[in-house]
This record gives C-alpha cells, sequence and structure tokens, in this order.
C-alpha cells in the first residue's frame, strides 16, 4: 500500500485510541491533594517517561479568548520564581532528555522522557510548576509571534486545514469543541498577560491534575518521589464540573465549501456528531471502533474496495472514529476522487456503502478480522511506554478510568454484527453531520456537484 | 486520541529531507544484548532477543533506492515499495492484506535515495505466517496490472498536491538545484512526467536488480532467539538473488553553493530551506560535525537558531538543522518558517548565526552541554523494539561495526574545543544553497557570488 496518508487523513488523530492492553500491573492513587497518579511499569530500559495532565482544554476557554489554554501551553516553559527562566529545559537537556507538550478541547500535557534516575527531579520541576509560574511581557509578546507561526504553519498554509476548521464550526451548534484548539486568529492575536495568567490561577492546581508515569520504576517509589514533590502543592483553586454547554437536536445537515486556488486535488470528507467512550451507553463506541474498521480502515475496507478497487471512482478512501473527548466523540470519513470524477459521484457511491452498512450485517469475517486487529493494536502498544503513557493520561483526563481502559479489548471482543448495524443505523445520520468539500474554486463546484 | 486536534509546542517539524539518517546514539546502559547471527546460508543480522513483550520487529534494507531509478523513469523505486505489499505469490492484493490483517502482521517498505527499506512487525505467536508474508513478498510480487494503476493514481495525485505545497516545493527546487544531472536530483516519489512513463516490467526490473543477498542488511528484535532467526534469514532472504544488479551512482557535491532561488506561491507563510556540503559518516571529523549541528539546530530547545529565531524574537515556530549522510554526499540541511515581512530578517539572521559558528566556533559551555544531552539522550532512543532495530540497521549501512555502542561515548567526549572549532569552519563555512517559496517582502533569486 501506499505509506503516504491522504491529507484529510492526517489532520485528525487516526487510530484506536483508548485502547491498551489490560495490563494488572498498572497503578493509581490519589494525593491528599488531590491529585491522581498511574504508573505503569516497563523494565526493559532504563527510561521513564514523565507525563502531568491538567483537566482544561480549548472547550474550557471563555468565548472571546479561543487559544488562550494551547497559548498558555507555550507559556508554561518561561520559568518559575524557584526556577527562573530556562533552568527546567536545561535540566532536561543536560541528561540528554526529551520534553514536549501538547493542547487538545479537553486536557493540556506536558512530559519528559529522561533516565529513570532523574524521575524524582523531573517531579520537583514539574511540581513547581503548577503554581510558581512566572510571567513578564518581555516573555510574553514573542511566544505570542511563535503561536500566530505556528498557526500559518498548521492551519493558514493548509487549504486542508482551513476547511477541517470550518467543518468543526459547523458540526457544533452550541458546543465549545467548534472551536479551533489553536484558536481563531484574531482573537490568538490579543490575548495577553493577564490572560494567561488568570486562566493559570483557576484551572493549573493539583486537584485538576493527572500525574501518569511509565518505564523502569515501581509503584512503591514513584508513591514516595510524588508524595515528597506534588505531595506538597496545596491546592489553590476549587474546580467546577466540567458541564459545557450541550448539542441540542440537530435537525439538518450542513455542507461547507473552501475553495483555494492551491487546491490540486478535491476531497470530500464528513464528520458525524456521535457519543465518546465516556459518554457512550455500554457497548457502543466500541460498535463505533469496529464499524469505523469495517467501514474505512486499510485496503480491504469497505470504502477502500468499493470506491477505489472496484468502482474506480475514487483515489484513496477511508474512515475513523475518534472516541477519547469528555463530551462528543467524532466519526470521520473521507474520499478523493479520480481524475474525470465528481465530488457528486463520490460522495454518492460512500452514500451508498453507507446504507448497505445500514440495513445488512456485517459478514462473520469482517467481524472477526476487525476485532483481531483492534486488539492486537493494545498488545502492540505495550512496546511503547509512551503511548501507554499518553493512552492513560488522556482517558482520564476525559473522564474514564483505569478499568475503563484495562476492559477496552474484552469489550471490542464481545462487539456483534448487530451491533455493528445499529450503531451505523443511529449514528450515521446525515442530520448531526457535516460535509465538506475541498476544491479549487466555487465554480468548479457548482459545475462538479 | 482525541475529537480535537493536538498541537505541540516544542514539536520540530522538518522539511521533506527524503533521506534522514537517524540520530546517533550514545554508549548505553543496555538491558539486553546484541547478537551477530550468520544462518547456514550466510545472511547475517544483529539480534537483540527482548522476550519481555510478546512481539518481533524485523528491519532491513537494500543499497538502491530512488539513485537507482532508470533514467527519466524517476519513482521507480517508490513505486516498487508500495507494491510489494500488495499481490504476492498465489494471492491477489484483496487476498494477501486479508492474510495480513487476521493476524494483525504490519508489512511496509520504503524507498529513499540510497535504499529501499521495510519493516515487519508481528506477534510472536503469528511469527511463520509473518515470515511467510514477507518472503512473499520480497521474492514473489505480482505487479498486477490493476494494482499498480491504483497506487500509481495515488502517487500522481500526491505529487499534483506538492506543485502547490511552500514546504514540498523548497525541497524539490533544492535537491534538483543541488544534484542538477545526478541521480540525487530527481524527488523519490518521481515527477508527473515521469511516473505515468514507469512500465510493469520497469518494476519489475528493479525489483529483479535491487532485492539481492549482497548489501542487505537486517535487525531483528524481540521474542525470537537466535536459532529462530538463523532458519527466518535463510527461508525470508535465501531465495533472492546472490548479486544486486545495481548501476553505478558518483560521489558528488551539491552544487549552487552561494545561490537563493525564491519561488512565488500565493501563501501567508513563507518557507525556507538552506543546506550545503557536510562531512562524511566515515570522516574522522565526523563526531564534531555532530557535535557542532547540535550546537547549531539540533533537536534541542538550546540551540543557536533556535534561541535566535524563536525564542528571542518570535519569528518561527520551527527553525532546525541536521546532518544528511547520503552515500556518495554528505549534507546539511536545514530550514524554518516565517511571515512574509520578516523573511528576509529571518533568513539574515539565520546566515549570520551560521557564520558566526563557522567564525568562532562554539564556546567551551555549548560544547560541554552539547556532550552531555547527547550522551544522555542515548537509552531514549532504544525503549521500543522498532527504534532499536531501525537503529541496528542504520548501524550496519553505515558500516559502525557491532561494537559502536560501546566506543560512541568515548567519541564524543574526545572532541575538543579546537576539533569543534575546526570542524565548525569546515561545516558550515562552506556556503549555503537556499530555497524560499511564498510571498516574501524584499527577497529575490540570486546567483552564486
Amino acid at each position: 500500500m501506499l505509506k503516504i496518508l491522504p491529507l484529510l487523513a492526517l489532520l485528525t488523530a487516526v487510530g484506536a485510541a483508548g485502547s491498551a492492553a489490560a495490563d494488572p500491573e498498572v497503578t493509581h492513587f490519589t494525593l491528599t491533594n488531590g491529585l491522581e497518579v498511574v504508573v505503569i511499569p516497563d523494565h526493559r530500559a532504563p527510561v521513564v517517561t514523565h507525563m502531568i495532565w491538567y483537566k482544561v482544554g480549548a472547550a474550557d476557554e471563555t468565548p472571546g479568548k479561543s487559544g488562550l489554554a494551547h497559548f498558555l501551553e507555550h507559556l508554561m516553559f518561561k520559568g518559575t520564581a524557584r526556577n527562573p527562566d530556562d533552568r527546567f529545559s536545561l535540566a532536561v537537556a543536560a541528561i540528554g532528555g526529551q520534553e514536549n507538550a501538547f493542547t487538545t478541547s479537553d486536557y493540556t500535557g506536558f512530559f519528559q522522557r529522561v533516565p529513570r534516575d532523574h524521575l524524582k527531579e523531573m517531579m520537583a520541576f514539574e511540581a513547581d510548576r503548577i503554581t510558581g509560574l512566572v510571567l513578564t511581557d518581555a516573555v510574553v509578546r514573542p511566544e505570542l509571534n511563535v503561536v500566530l507561526e505556528e498557526q500559518n504553519m498548521r492551519v493558514a498554509n493548509n487549504p486542508n486545514s482551513r476547511l477541517a476548521e470550518q467543518m468543526d464550526a459547523a458540526l457544533y451548534l452550541n458546543h465549545p469543541y467548534g472551536r479551533p484548539v489553536i484558536g481563531w486568529r484574531p482573537e490568538i492575536e490579543k490575548l495577553n498577560r493577564d490572560d494567561a495568567l488568570a486562566f493559570y490561577r483557576r484551572f493549573y492546581t493539583p486537584n485538576n491534575a493527572i500525574v501518569v508515569v511509565a518505564g523502569d520504576v515501581t509503584p512503591e517509589e514513584v508513591k514516595a518521589d510524588a508524595e515528597d514533590t506534588y505531595g506538597k502543592v496545596a491546592p489553590r483553586a476549587d474546580i467546577a464540573p466540567r458541564r459545557r454547554p450541550r448539542e441540542p437536536q440537530q435537525e439538518a445537515p450542513r455542507t461547507v465549501t473552501l475553495a483555494d486556488a492551491r487546491v490540486e486535488q478535491p476531497s470530500v470528507s464528513r464528520y458525524y456528531l456521535t457519543p465518546s467512550r465516556t459518554t457512550a451507553k455500554p457497548g457502543e463506541s466500541q460498535a463505533l471502533e469496529v464499524l469505523a474498521h469495517i467501514l474505512g480502515s486499510g485496503a480491504n475496507s469497505r470504502l477502500y474496495r468499493a470506491l477505489v478497487v472496484e468502482q474506480k471512482v475514487a483515489l484513496n478512501a477511508g474512515a475513523y472514529y475518534s472516541d477519547t473527548a469528555l463530551d462528543y466523540g467524532k466519526f470521520g470519513l473521507y474520499a478523493s476522487p479520480q481524475p474525470g470524477k465528481t465530488l457528486h459521484d463520490v460522495e454518492e457511491a460512500v452514500d451508498a456503502v453507507l446504507t448497505d452498512l445500514r440495513e445488512n450485517t456485517v459478514t462473520p469475517d469482517e467481524l472477526t478480522l476487525a476485532k483481531n486487529r483492534l486488539i492486537a493494536d493494545a498488545i502492540y502498544a505495550q512496546d511503547n511506554q509512551a503511548t501507554l503513557a499518553r493512552w492513560y493520561g488522556a482517558a482520564l483526563a476525559t473522564g474514564e478510568t483505569v478499568e475503563m481502559v484495562q476492559h477496552w479489548p474484552d469489550e471490542i471482543r464481545a462487539v456483534t454484527a448487530d451491533a455493528v448495524r445499529d450503531a451505523a443505523r443511529q449514528w450515521l445520520d446525515r442530520r448531526s453531520s457535516v460535509t465538506g468539500y475541498l476544491v479549487n474554486s466555487f465554480r468548479a463546484a457548482e459545475k462538479h456537484s | 486520541m482525541s475529537a480535537a486536534s493536538m498541537f505541540s509546542a516544542w514539536l520540530v517539524r522538518r522539511l521533506a529531507v527524503a533521506c534522514l539518517a537517524i540520530a546517533l546514539v550514545t554508549a548505553p546502559a543496555m538491558a539486553t544484548t546484541i547478537e551477530r547471527v550468520v544462518s547456514p546460508g550466510g545472511i547475517v543480522a544483529w539480534l537483540v532477543h527482548e522476550p519481555a513483550v510478546p512481539l518481533i520487529a524485523i528491519d532491513f534494507s537494500f543499497a538502491g533506492g530512488s539513485a537507482q531509478d532508470p533514467a527519466g523513469k524517476a519513482g521507480t523505486a517508490s513505486l516498487v515499495a508500495a507494491l510489494l505489499d500488495e499481490g504476492v505469490g498465489d494471492f491477489d492484493s484483496k487476498a494477501f492484506h486479508a492474510r495480513l490483517e487476521r493476524k494483525a502482521i504490519e508489512l511496509g517498505f520504503q524507498a529513499d535515495r540510497d535504499a529501499l527499506r521495510g519493516t515487519l512487525r508481528t506477534l510472536a505467536e503469528n511469527r511463520e505466517e509473518a515470515f511467510e508474508d514477507l518472503r512473499l513478498a520480497l521474492t514473489a510480487p505480482r505487479f498486477d496490472p490493476a494494482d499498480v494503476e491504483i497506487i500509481r493514481a495515488q502517487i500522481i495525485s500526491n505529487l499534483r498536491r506538492a506543485t502547490t505545497s511552500p514546504s514540498e516545493i523548497a525541497s524539490i527546487r533544492w535537491w534538483q538545484t543541488a544534484f542538477a544531472n545526478h541521480p540525487y536530483g530527481h524527488p523519490v516519489n518521481g515527477t508527473l512526467e515521469s511516473v505515468p512513463t514507469v512500465s510493469i516490467d520497469d518494476l519489475k526490473a528493479y525489483a529483479h536488480r535491487v532485492l539481492a543477498r549482497d548489501d542487505l542488511k537486517v535487525a531483528v528484535v524481540g521474542d525470537i532467539d537466535a536459532e529462530a532467526v538463523k532458519a527466518m534469514l535463510d527461508r525470508v532472504f535465501g531465495g533472492l538473488p546472490a548479486r544486486a544488479d545495481l548501476a553505478v551512482v558518483a560521489d558528488v557535491l551539491p552544487q549552487g553553493i552561494g545561490r537563493r532561488i525564491v519561488t512565488r506561491l500565493d501563501v501567508p507563510q513563507t518557507v525556507i530551506m538552506f543546506g550545503g556540503l557536510g562531512i562524511s559518516r566515515q570522516d574522522p571529523d565526523f563526531m564534531a560535525a555532530y557535535i557542532v549541528n547540535h550546537i547549531l539546530g539540533g533537536g534541542s530547545f538550546s540551540s543557536r537558531l533556535y534561541q535566535e529565531v524563536r525564542e528571542k524574537r518570535g519569528l518561527a515556530y520551527s527553525v532546525h538543522d541536521s546532518l544528511v549522510w547520503l552515500k556518495h554526499a554528505p549534507l546539511f540541511i536545514g530550514g524554518t518558517a516565517t511571515r512574509a515581512e520578516r523573511a528576509t530578517e529571518t533568513l539574515d539572521i539565520v546566515q549570520k548565526e551560521i557564520a558566526r559558528l563557522a567564525d568562532n566556533g562554539p564556546t567551551a559551555d555549548e560544547l560541554a552541554k552539547a556532550k552531555s544531552f547527547l550522551n544522555g539522550s542515548f537509552p531514549l532512543n532504544l525503549d521500543t523494539s522498532g527504534k532499536i532495530a531501525a537503529l541496528l540497521v542504520q548501524l550496519q549501512v553505515d558500516n559502525l561495526g557491532i561494537d559502536y555502542f560501546t566506543r560512541r561515548s568515548k567519541m564524543i567526549d574526545a572532541v575538543t574545543l579546537a576539533d569543534a572549532r575546526r570542524v565548525a569552519k569546515r561545516l558550515l563555512g562552506g556556503g549555503l544553497l537556499v530555497t524560499v517559496v511564498g510571498r516574501p517582502d524584499g527577497l529575490l533569486s540570486s546567483s552564486a557570488e
């Protein structure tokens, strides 16, 4: 197979997220200040992955301040009273460590990967950073420009990303998942030091954080070190339940067209509003996961076989389900027409495949293959401590439990063909969807659709 | 991973550099040892036997790559790589994909300028079937016309997209200019002119010429012992021709040094790529060059380019520089991206920093910190089977010897400040070829001085 993913697929986090193997060794405890800790032993190399996850993301921003959660993530590297400037980063570099950070709608995370003996040192730095951040305009202003260049690179320069932003904004009629995580550019441009500090004081507190440690450690030493470091940080804010505006009954399918003269390959994509792993009824998100796999993962998936191989109407086609979120999941699909075929041709072919999945059950063989593959992903994940750490962290930061992560393979095993068909019927509903067209010009869009 | 896109503050994005060799690593506290295994048929593999996770990772490399594309048929190697895991032996592509998926076997191939590389990932319990699948892919690829046309159309679509992508244009112009009239000059994936002309006979001929035993490097990591590896080697690779039939590729110096090539494209962010002659992997000065590159723009926030371009001035989200040691041309290549009105200033700073390091060398403090980073970072590169396997193949390709792990930190520590200064001049004093894409204010193409 061609190993270049279609651009549309790259924009979304594809994969069997949340699917860690049942690992009896995972330990989970809470310190007296409310900070949760997860320990995942992996003794193959003398390395440790240390992460802190704050249960705050772009969907928790005040309207008008979009991009603030992500901007604060950048500013968290600017130093504290105890460890000014880049002392933390210098300490990581001095031992050959790696560090990074990330923001989504639901959480903000920071991590270091270091030789095992330096875990406690990292914990002390990170504990200090929960409440000790110091910001001056001298460091805030250049960093705002960095973020604006990040927006240029990821979004403004990229028609696919611009379409994806517009599609999210159209998918969510009321919920803040419609805001881009990086923010709307005019609002990013106005963010400042006071905004960042107010957001920091409101959400960065040990009782709103989860620490995940994966690597060559024992739960006992992690617990002792965590109590010595994180345990000393007093909670500084009460955290209200995360109740965001809900979606109303969605009644009208939406379409969005983005035209850019640079578009050389038109494409169509669609998002459906679905439950997430956290909000789904038992078995529902697992059925959606299996459905996404059968519909659109790999060269033998329904979409690829029908559109690319048999009907030769598309160059590429696929589907995915994003299940890890506090409030809603998202089911996505995409296809690009062959030269000479229109977006309309492709969309019709996609809809025919979907109709079949709503009306008929998948074959026993398809079901077995999909489940085997998804369960194997959980075993492959054991090879990568950073992947496991991310799965547990993302799950806990979006309202799941350690047990939910561990039971995932068994729940996938239990999915029936009827459940897959029912998931297609219930959730692949055009009324709660947005379809996006990426085209070269609006005139071309009219001519071809 | 989540409903929303993920943003990363520190992610270092590289321009599309087709052959990026793996980061070097230092002597580790290896949990396991590397064993050189020779099969009865004389095929060599480096093995790390690690039974803790029930997986096997195999990486391998055949000398060849896009430098062996026939004249006028650029992209042949990439097409072959994309088609080796389509139909094989008695299995058409549908049957073969089903076989792989049923056992969750991951098989992939990729071409770069110098090599055709592959990876196999399997659960240990499925190893016999996985080995058979790999054997068939290497010795009995079908290149069925229907599969060839699907993959060809996907590659052409990607090439068309690349014609309006600023980073792709910058990269294509750079390589085309640096290696005019040399096989390194054409894009690895070919061109819109060449890919349509590659015939099935060309693909078969390429596979027959390149997939051979004499310049094959293999690494195996995971739950498998030496005896089983020996049997695997003869079974999988034993049926290949003893000798490859490769065209002679000349050693070459990059051309166009001193030139700046500006391509106008209507995008908000201007992309800049720069590079010049590097230092060979076999050169006694290589390790000093590796350290100098780290200080200039390699991977850590403390690099001079990162500090000057991003941290102090907020000009870019990403700025970086790497050594790229192609078999016939050592290079260093870097890149950044900034807003149109700051493009001149940004390029100016990059060039000044390169000149300053060339003229004065690093400080003693920078040298000490770089050594500390490069020594400490070793185990982080060895915490997954896939990372270890990729590294073991690269060490064989680079002909560094199985004891390299024990020598590396001594080689780093042996670099003196005088060495670093001398090599900084040698590496960075030779001038740059620069490609710029966007609508940069005040920047025009210029010819060599």
